[in-house]
């Protein structure tokens, strides 16, 4: 397992080096140009001694290699260096914001939080409360409980968030206002007070999101189960006088996760993508708003590093469900 | 064995049907038979027959809903399997009735190891502690023949071959020293050179542990070799019952009589085309009010039609049948037949 963790890291290393520069090309193909926001009173001649400054006139290659360079060197001495209190990285150029005028690490740095703790919570809860009802769902099949988390599923799957988050909205926090409709970055939890207002400005935009991870993962732990139910080593383990406890959470339950865990970590860099729409709705300053925001300014460096990031992620949440795939499946075999 | 044996497994008028959405299916249909201690009873009849069901009603394993116990007494241990609580049937369950199945690729749970699911039984009905369970496993695997046994608990049922696995199984369903062990068509799956290695294993074992066996087969030769009592079922019923010696010499059912027709000799010269029994088995929408054979018996005559035959005791004892031709008042004259 091992040997095939490091072989498949290996791997990915052309595998991102082509994906980075992709991003690139398709970029640098776009229409666009990054001083189209600049006044037009600026004389031509000051706008080209701007295009030489960013570099804009230089080959792609060069564009590109010198990005890759930032990336992939410059970057990690400025981190080793933050860590370390060492200073490899003294006046190097890192990759630097054309919108922001900041290094672009610090400001994903700065939004990062906001992403984790509201999506990355959502996401968390979601598959927390979507596997038990999967479970229950599957072995009381058409029951009540069944056929409520049918109808709820549906409407988590129908229901798109720019309409329920809007919906929560009214309910919520105009109709009963219990919590508020804006997310407030600049709140510092230092005390239990701050913290409880923190819990009830991510309660929206989490139940929103919460609620499509959970409508996705509860019907597709249900199908898993339903489908492991009807196994013959299922009635081995009751012909072996195994509880029903036993059976549901010890024999049917690993079968199940097999699938499940593949579609649990994939989904684990739409977490840093950041939810683009609920974060809007709610005035989330995360990563998902970086994004768009970056794209309207044609802010390249931004889009391209980020960009880039979620496909590393999405690269290195592929191998972890492979890797828990053979763990949990000792049919699978790596070497 | 003598006649006269308390014996351990009692079923009377057992009753299961399925409630599909075509309908009610009466899979077995109040079917008598017991079992004594130490005793083989070969179970036969083709697919569809309602062998499997009834025996996997006996421990109530059958899905339900679907299947519906409906009827019937199970008596073993001076107690009603259909009617005790789930616990005290978890405590039979794999304890004092083993249960071996027909396909033993995928009877075992491919992500557990060998070791651990072996170990089930004994730490929950023996309460053995994870030691002694690990020791009673490697004698059982031991038991049923499987090399290197300490090493193996370690592996899971993909590494092992076919006849491997179902020696677990076996090793599985023997693990509490069971009175009664049930196989359900347990070499089905398994080519014949397996087959044979399988079949010698349980006479052996059957000797040495000296527990009582169901064996469910649709293989005649196999009946022949090993059990001491059959049973040949139909429809869902018990049709024709008696020492194995006295039904492969003497079969008084005409469905009996056609099974043994359609075996192949292996000795003698090829004299004729080997027999087949036309039709299907019905699908039993409701109880049965006539004959169930009667569309493909040679001998129906208006009488099958009209009522149900009971299982009647003929000469040899133990020897019953469920057909009107032993009925000798009602028997008509042999060109009436539709031959």
């Amino acid at each position: 397992m091992l040997t095939f963790t490091f072989r498949r890291l290996l791997l990915a290393i052309p595998t991102l080096v082509l994906i980075s520069l992709i991003i690139f090309l398709l970029l640098d193909l776009a229409p666009g140009d990054p001083l189209a926001d600049q006044p037009l009173s600026i004389p031509p001649e000051v706008r080209q001694k701007m295009r030489d400054a960013l570099g804009l006139d230089s080959p792609a290659y060069v564009r590109y290699l010198l990005w890759a360079k930032q990336f992939f060197w410059v970057e990690p001495l400025v981190f080793i260096d933050w860590v370390t209190g060492t200073s490899f990285s003294e006046g190097m150029q890192r990759i630097v914001s054309w919108q922001f005028r900041a290094p672009v690490f610090d400001i994903i740095i700065q939004r990062l939080p906001q992403t984790l703790w509201v999506v990355g919570l959502a996401y968390l809860v979601g598959v927390l409360i979507a596997l038990p009802i999967g479970i229950i769902s599957a072995y009381r099949q058409y029951s009540w409980f069944d056929q409520v988390g049918t109808f709820i599923s549906m409407i988590g799957f129908s229901v798109p968030p720019f309409f329920s988050g809007v919906l929560m909205i009214v309910f919520f926090a105009i109709m009963l206002p219990w919590f508020p409709s804006i997310y407030d970055t600049t709140l510092v939890v230092d005390d239990f007070e701050s913290f409880g207002q923190q819990i009830r400005q991510m309660t929206l935009p989490v139940m929103v999101l919460a609620l499509q991870t959970t409508a996705q993962l509860s019907r597709f732990m249900r199908a898993s189960m339903l489908d492991n139910l009807n196994h013959d080593y299922v009635r081995t383990a009751r012909a072996k006088g195994m509880t029903e406890k036993v059976v549901l959470l010890v024999h049917v339950l690993r079968n199940s996760m097999i699938p499940v865990v593949t579609v649990i970590a994939l989904g684990i860099p739409s977490i840093f993508g950041g939810a683009i729409i609920t974060e809007q709705i709610f005035k989330v300053n995360g990563l998902g708003q970086l994004l768009i925001t970056a794209i309207y300014a044609n802010d390249l460096p931004m889009v391209q590093t980020l960009a880039f990031i979620f496909a590393v992620l999405i690269v290195l949440c592929n191998l972890i469900a492979d890797v828990l795939y053979g763990l949990l499946d000792p049919r699978i075999r790596y070497d | 064995m003598p006649d006269t044996a308390m014996p351990i497994l009692d079923v009377k008028g057992l009753k299961t049907v399925f409630r599909t959405r075509g309908g009610e299916v009466h899979a077995v249909n109040s079917v008598d038979f017991d079992l004594r201690p130490g005793e083989l009873l070969g179970v036969v009849g083709e697919s569809g027959s309602g062998k499997s069901v009834t025996m996997m009603s006996l421990l109530r394993l059958l899905p339900s809903p679907p299947a519906e116990m409906r009827d019937g007494t199970v008596m073993f241990d001076g107690q009603d399997l259909l009617k005790i609580s789930p616990e005290e049937l978890r405590k039979v369950r794999g304890s004092k009735i083993g249960f071996i199945f027909q396909d033993p690729m995928t009877s075992l749970n491919p992500v557990y190891t060998i070791g651990f699911q072996l170990a089930e039984p004994l730490r929950a009905h023996m309460g053995l502690s994870k030691a002694q369970a690990r020791s009673r496993s490697i004698e059982l695997l031991q038991l049923v023949g499987i090399p290197d046994a300490e090493r193996r608990l370690k592996d899971y049922p993909h590494q092992f071959s076919g006849g491997m696995r179902q020696r677990v199984m076996i090793a599985i369903a023997l693990a509490c020293d069971p009175q009664v062990l049930i196989a359900d068509e347990p070499t089905t799956a398994l080519d014949v050179t397996i087959q044979a290695q399988i079949i010698e294993l349980v006479k052996e074992l059957r000797h040495k542990l000296g527990m009582a066996i169901i064996w469910i087969t649709h293989d005649l030769g196999v009946i022949a070799g090993i059990a001491d009592r059959v049973m040949v079922m139909y429809a869902g019923q018990v049709v024709e019952e008696g020492p194995v010696g006295e039904i492969f010499r003497d079969p008084q059912h005409p469905y009996t009589q056609a099974l043994l027709k359609t075996v192949p000799a292996v000795r003698g010269p090829r004299a004729e085309r080997l027999q087949v029994i036309e039709g299907q088995p019905p699908i039993m929408y409701e109880a049965p009010v006539a004959c169930s054979f009667r569309n493909r018996c040679q001998f129906a005559f208006d009488r099958c039609s009209q009522a149900n035959p009971a299982l009647t005791g003929i000469s040899a004892p133990g020897h019953r049948a469920a057909c009107f031709l032993l009925d000798k008042a009602s028997t008509p004259e042999p060109e009436a037949a539709n031959g």
